[in-house]
């Protein structure tokens, strides 16, 4: 599409200690996930009698511990942390293509469209998520794709705003101008030429939206409607811990320290994006 | 009489991707009090950072050498409060785009008065008088209404004209103008010109007027600099080198300055081509690819500055007057 | 005569309660360049857009072959539009950013032939470039890579690639240095008598105009004062807005005398816009009119032919054609 662009941009990401460090960092905790449990004997839900509530060692398998159960944390944090990584980026695509289309053609075609389609995204920015999302697990029961997608859904209202925004900012450009006196369609001058034009900010607003949305996840697990038993995420993992805080730490500790650093990292690397963006727009 | 600025061996070099580009090679001058000095010279011949480096104006990757003296002082790696007090009161520069340099959401009034508040410590009151004789001053009609409007409701004329009176607030020694007509109508352009004429012999002070036009440049200096990718190729008395241009660029420039009391031409006279990049280090002359006198010592042997009488040089082999 | 290729009756403009354009009519023919000249501020780039109808007009119609673009639907618009091209002021802001000058170029055959295979597609973007003085190889590359002159030849390149009928080009080289814009506007020249374009010119800049018009328009305020051939304007203006826009560009030799570059003191058009009410009726240049009478306050003129080829609106022609 516009390697320039990008090239450049990537240039710039890549002289950024921080973010480069960050980016490190989450392929680090990205690999772990996924090849983490390959190491460990164990899986995530083999009650192991003999090792019930264990703390963290080399010597057993267990080498984050057990929980309340005999499970093995370190196999658990894992796979929790591959249902957080899953569910940051599928939310995140999906919010971010509604919200990119909407948006772009919000802002482009202004007039009544644009205020009819603003004040739809009010209404449903008002909505309260929590009965959204209970709402459709009553109806849909606990499935964990429907999760996903209802964060998602929730997410994109926030993206269409700023795509909108950044879409009125180019629209009185000339090029935007030179595309309408070349012939182009409407669809072509929307989906060619201003959706690559405010991609930039848009991606950026994006990486900073995946921890919100992991997070998100987190809470809605700790509350009780996201994922199942067995299955784990690090929100439903901390909801545990929270709870044996006093008695086994670690069981707080691990997918703790691990949602924090990803969450660090996301947002460093967030940052530094949109330094890389921000200059060539300059 | 010591001349209000002295530049000397400037060079001014920009470090980009790992790579030194020399956007000013070696450039000397001088200008003095009631005097105006013209800079004539294409986008990217250096003209400009000529003086972003005397009022210390250069960007963070640019490095500047040589001297540049304002009344005997030396600019170049003046500390930043010393410059300060120099800059936008005795020094001042005015830009080829008012809209960028002017304040969007403070009133006209407001930013006049502020010069002269932070420089001359005045009032506010005393600031706002002064900012209203000021207006007077280089003729915007109504001033009175002007003071309260924002730049957004003035026309670009008017918007250079406030421009200019801020310069002038605080009775400057020197005003440096870049392509202050350049974003203008032809018709308001020597409007301007002949405002800063009028100012100059009023107030004394020099001018240096920096444009890409000869015409704009032929009606006030009194001495003209030709620059060409980063050097001077010519420097001559104005009178002087508007009747007999020694140097072929300098000769192509006057062609291309339209007059419509002549016959007119089938073809609109240019330079062919376009002026080198910064980056492009050509052993010989650089103006030889486009020059029509072009000769193969030309494009071996770089044509030093040298003079030709004690007003005028040229960097040319084969000057067209000797 | 060549046939009459555009028709514009009537046309106004509106913002908000300002009148931009005011009854702007005129005609322009197969081949030909008309050149319309205004300051700041009187309309011009007002007027390229409603003719395009890239902006919307109020009242008025442009007749384009016989089918008129403001009342037509979107879609026969469109599909005009392949003949009426624009180019402009700005040169590196006119095109995309992040698309190679290749794909800018190739984006007008793919809307309008879309059958054309991407090796044909690529023949002709790499024929317009060579013709517009540009290399192959240039097509690579985006925008922010080339110089202000090379953009505009780009553009240019662009408006061309499906050989218009109508050309319309909004202060093309303003923004370019002066060395430079002779060999934009002899491009144009060229391109004009290679494949029989009709141009309208847009400048502030008489001598640019004077190089390249068959016939000029002067603009004042949203009004056409005058319309004549080009060598009819510059030798013997009528109107007096035209005399002081002739009068008003700097003359280079007289510059030397020391006396002031501007005969006449009296402020341009761009310098002090006049307020609503007072141009509500009458003549709109009355102000500035050194030719004014109790009778132009009354009612605006008309545009009205005293010769062959010569148009004015004003209520004193007849006295100042002999003047």
């Amino acid at each position: 599409m516009s390697g320039g662009f990008w090239r450049e941009a990537g240039r710039r990401l890549f002289a950024n200690p921080g973010a480069v460090i960050a980016l490190c960092s989450i392929a680090v905790l990205v690999v772990m996930a996924l090849i983490g449990p390959w190491f460990n004997p164990n899986d995530i839900e083999t009650l192991d009698w003999a090792h019930v509530a264990t703390e963290p060692g080399l010597a057993h398998s267990h080498w984050f511990g057990t929980d309340r159960l005999g499970r093995d944390l370190f196999v658990r944090t894992l796979e929790g942390a591959r249902v957080s990584f899953a569910v940051g980026l599928v939310a995140s695509a999906v919010s971010l293509s509604i919200g990119l289309c909407y948006g772009a053609v919000a802002g482009y075609l202004g007039g009544r469209t644009d205020h009819v389609m603003m004040r739809l995204i009010e209404i449903l920015s008002g909505l309260p998520l929590i009965f959204f999302v209970i709402f459709l697990t009553v109806i849909f029961g606990r499935n964990e794709y429907l999760l996903f997608l209802s964060i998602g859904a929730v997410g994109w209202l926030t993206m269409a705003r700023i795509v909108r925004g950044q879409t009125l900012s180019i629209r009185r450009q000339e090029f935007i101008e030179a595309a309408v006196a070349s012939g182009a369609s409407t669809a072509r001058i929307i989906f060619k030429h201003v959706v690559p034009n405010v991609v930039g900010p848009v991606i950026v607003y994006a990486t900073l939206t995946v921890p919100q949305i992991i997070l998100l996840e987190s809470f809605l697990s700790f509350l009780g409607l996201g994922v199942q038993e067995p299955r784990a995420s690090l929100g439903t993992l901390i909801a545990e811990g929270a709870g044996e805080m006093e008695a086994a730490p670690w069981i707080l500790l691990a997918p703790g320290v691990f949602l924090a650093m990803l969450l660090l990292c996301l947002n460093v690397f967030g940052d530094g994006l949109r330094d890389a963006f921000d200059a060539k727009e300059r | 009489m010591t001349p209000t600025l002295v530049i000397e061996s400037l060079q001014v070099t920009y470090a980009v991707a790992g790579r030194s580009l020399a956007a000013v090679r070696d450039v000397s001058l001088a200008v003095s009090s009631r005097e105006c000095l013209g800079i004539v010279g294409e986008s990217g011949s250096g003209k400009t950072q000529v003086f972003m480096a005397a009022m210390g104006l250069l960007a963070k990757n640019a490095r500047a050498s040589g001297s540049a003296r304002f009344d005997g002082q030396e600019l170049l790696g003046l500390a930043p409060q010393a410059l300060n007090r120099v800059r936008g009161s005795k020094l001042t520069m005015v830009f080829q785009d008012p809209m960028t340099s002017l304040t969007p959401h403070l009133k006209i009034g407001v930013q006049l008065a502020e010069v002269l508040v932070s420089h001359r410590e005045l009032s506010w009151r005393d600031a706002k008088r002064a900012a209203l004789q000021v207006l007077e001053r280089v003729r915007v009609p109504e001033p009175q209404r002007r003071l309260q409007q924002y730049p957004h409701e003035l026309s670009g004329g008017l918007r250079q004209r406030v421009m200019i009176g801020m310069s002038l607030l605080c009775e400057p020694k020197l005003l440096i103008a870049d392509e202050p007509t350049s974003a203008l109508d032809v018709t308001v352009q020597a409007q301007l010109i002949d405002l800063l004429d009028a100012l100059r012999h009023e107030l004394g002070m020099a001018i240096v007027l920096i444009s890409h036009d000869l015409g704009v440049v032929a009606g006030l200096a009194d001495r003209i600099l030709v620059m060409y990718a980063g050097r001077v190729v010519e420097n001559a008395r104005a009178s002087e080198l508007l009747q007999r241009a020694r140097h072929p660029y300098t000769a192509l420039l006057l062609k291309c300055v339209p007059n419509l009391r002549e016959a007119r031409l089938e073809r609109m006279p240019c330079l062919p081509g376009q002026a080198p990049s910064p980056a492009a280090a050509e052993p010989g002359c650089a103006f030889a690819p486009r020059c029509p006198r072009m000769t193969e010592r030309c494009k071996a042997e770089r044509p030093p500055l040298r003079d030709i009488h004690e007003s005028a040089q040229v960097a040319c082999h084969y000057p067209l007057f000797p | 005569m060549s046939e009459v290729l555009l028709e514009v009756r009537n046309l106004c403009v509106d913002f908000g309660a300002l009148a931009a354009l005011k009854d702007v009519s005129f005609d322009l023919r197969q081949g030909e360049t008309l050149g319309l000249v205004g300051e700041s501020g009187s309309g011009k780039s007002t007027l390229a857009r409603a003719i395009l109808r890239l902006i919307p007009a109020a009242r008025g119609s442009v007749m384009w072959r016989g089918l008129d673009l403001l009342s037509c639907d979107a879609a026969t618009l469109r599909r005009q539009r392949r003949d009426l091209q624009m180019v402009f002021q700005d040169p590196l802001a006119s095109l995309n950013p992040r698309m190679t000058v290749g794909e800018t170029l190739g984006e007008p055959l793919k809307i309008f032939e879309p059958a054309l295979s991407s090796l044909e597609r690529r023949a002709r973007i790499d024929d317009m470039l060579e013709r517009v003085g540009l290399t192959r190889t240039m097509a690579d590359r985006y925008p922010h890579e080339f110089s202000g002159g090379q953009c505009q030849r780009i553009g240019i390149a662009r408006a061309m690639m499906l050989r218009p009928k109508l050309l319309i080009c909004d202060e093309p080289v303003s923004s370019l240095d002066v060395s430079i814009q002779g060999q934009i506007v002899n491009l144009l020249l060229d391109l004009q008598r290679e494949f029989d374009t009709a141009m309208l010119f847009i400048s502030h800049n008489l001598a640019v105009v004077r190089h390249l018009s068959h016939r000029v328009l002067v603009i004042y305020l949203g009004r056409l004062v005058e319309i004549a051939a080009r060598d009819q304007l510059f030798a013997a203006p009528i109107h007096p807005y035209t005399r002081e826009l002739l009068a008003a560009v700097p003359d280079p030799t007289r510059a030397r005398a020391g006396t002031p570059m501007v005969a006449d003191a009296k402020m341009a058009a761009g310098e002090q816009l006049p307020a609503l009410d007072q141009v509500a009726c009458g003549c709109a240049f009355r102000n500035r009119c050194a030719y004014a009478e109790p009778n132009c306050a009354l009612s605006a003129p008309e545009l009205e032919q005293v010769a062959a080829q010569h148009a004015v609106a004003c209520h004193r022609r007849r006295e100042l054609v002999y003047s």
